[in-house]
């Protein structure tokens, strides 16, 4: 049976690619390079959306990646289940692209933050944290200055309700999200978005505060080879 | 030809952090009496024709579709002197 192919998309601006593209080889998947401007999804398995500064951040982190032309394919997709992994400016696309609730601001202490970062899982309900156990503490860097996370009261209490709170900062809140909150799906569960990057935590070799990251990757291929 | 601004807000439930370390600022500056500050963007749009209905409804489109994101910011369209 062929390797499960997770496409890795890269924007103008967009650094954690390589990263995650490794990533995906690490776990024993195959990564499809995606092209922002190319609106073409090459029949991928699932998509990794990273981090980076996609069209410089203009006018809001994401706002102007979101209308790329891959987008208009990744869009429909990922509302008919196509498990979707957004870290960092990734989580910021899924926001602005209105496929996760709410929204990623300025840091409450205005700072850029950049610093291995204490998460729990709060959720094993997802394509994408299958791999770990509920309440596990990681370690995965973080590197944001527009992180804070953001929504109005009631949809607040929906994702809390329905579970859908997927990641929180532990030992310490570093941007002033609301609740703790680190990470996020939507109704399906399909479509994640942290900002904490586990494609930078895979290796001991890398300097890495843990090798947490591996999970993520090896609970989505699980998934599509038992698909 | 005429020019419409689209000034875009935080709602006013939404933590303002630059705008508050602006307020922090001022003192220091010796700028009193400023009990808060909010900060926003101002667009100028361009138009090729005038600010009809029609072009102030587009105007309106486009601020809710790129300019402002809803979830977190208010936005204004007014119409230049």
């Amino acid at each position: 049976m062929s390797a499960a192919r997770v496409g890795v998309v890269t924007f103008p601006g967009t650094l954690d690619d390589q990263d995650a593209a490794r990533a995906v080889r690490y776990a024993g998947g195959e990564a499809v390079p995606l092209w922002h401007a190319d609106p073409d999804l090459k029949g991928v398995d699932a998509v990794f959306l990273p981090g980076g500064f996609s069209y410089g951040d203009y006018l809001r982190c994401g706002a102007i990646s979101r209308f790329a032309p891959l987008m208009e394919e990744l869009i429909p997709a990922a509302k008919a289940g196509l498990p979707v992994l957004g870290t960092c400016n990734g989580f910021q696309i899924l926001c602005e692209a209105h496929l996760l609730p709410g929204a990623l601001m300025r840091n409450a202490g205005l700072h850029y933050v950049c610093r291995d970062q204490g998460i729990r899982v709060e959720s094993t309900a997802t394509p994408w944290t299958s791999d770990f156990a509920e309440g596990q503490e990681l370690v995965l860097p973080i590197k944001h200055g527009e992180g804070r996370y953001v929504a109005d009261e009631a949809t607040l209490s929906a994702l809390e309700a329905s579970g859908r709170v997927v990641f929180r900062y532990s030992g310490g809140n570093p941007n002033g999200s609301l609740n703790d909150i680190a990470g996020i799906c939507n109704e399906a569960g399909n479509i994640v978005g942290l900002m904490p990057h586990p494609e930078h935590a895979l290796e001991d070799l890398t300097g890495a505060p843990s090798t947490d990251g591996r999970g993520f990757f090896t609970s989505i291929l699980k998934k599509l080879v038992n698909a | 030809m005429a020019r419409v601004i689209v000034d875009v807000m935080l709602k006013p439930e939404i933590l303002d952090a630059q705008g508050q370390a602006i307020a922090r600022a001022l003192p220091r500056l010796g700028f009193s009496g400023v009990s808060a500050v909010r900060q926003g963007k101002r667009f100028e749009v361009e138009l090729d024709g005038p600010a009809d209905e029609a072009a102030l409804s587009d105007v309106r489109k486009m601020a809710e579709t790129l300019l402002a994101n809803t979830v977190i910011e208010d936005f204004t369209v007014t119409v230049a002197e």
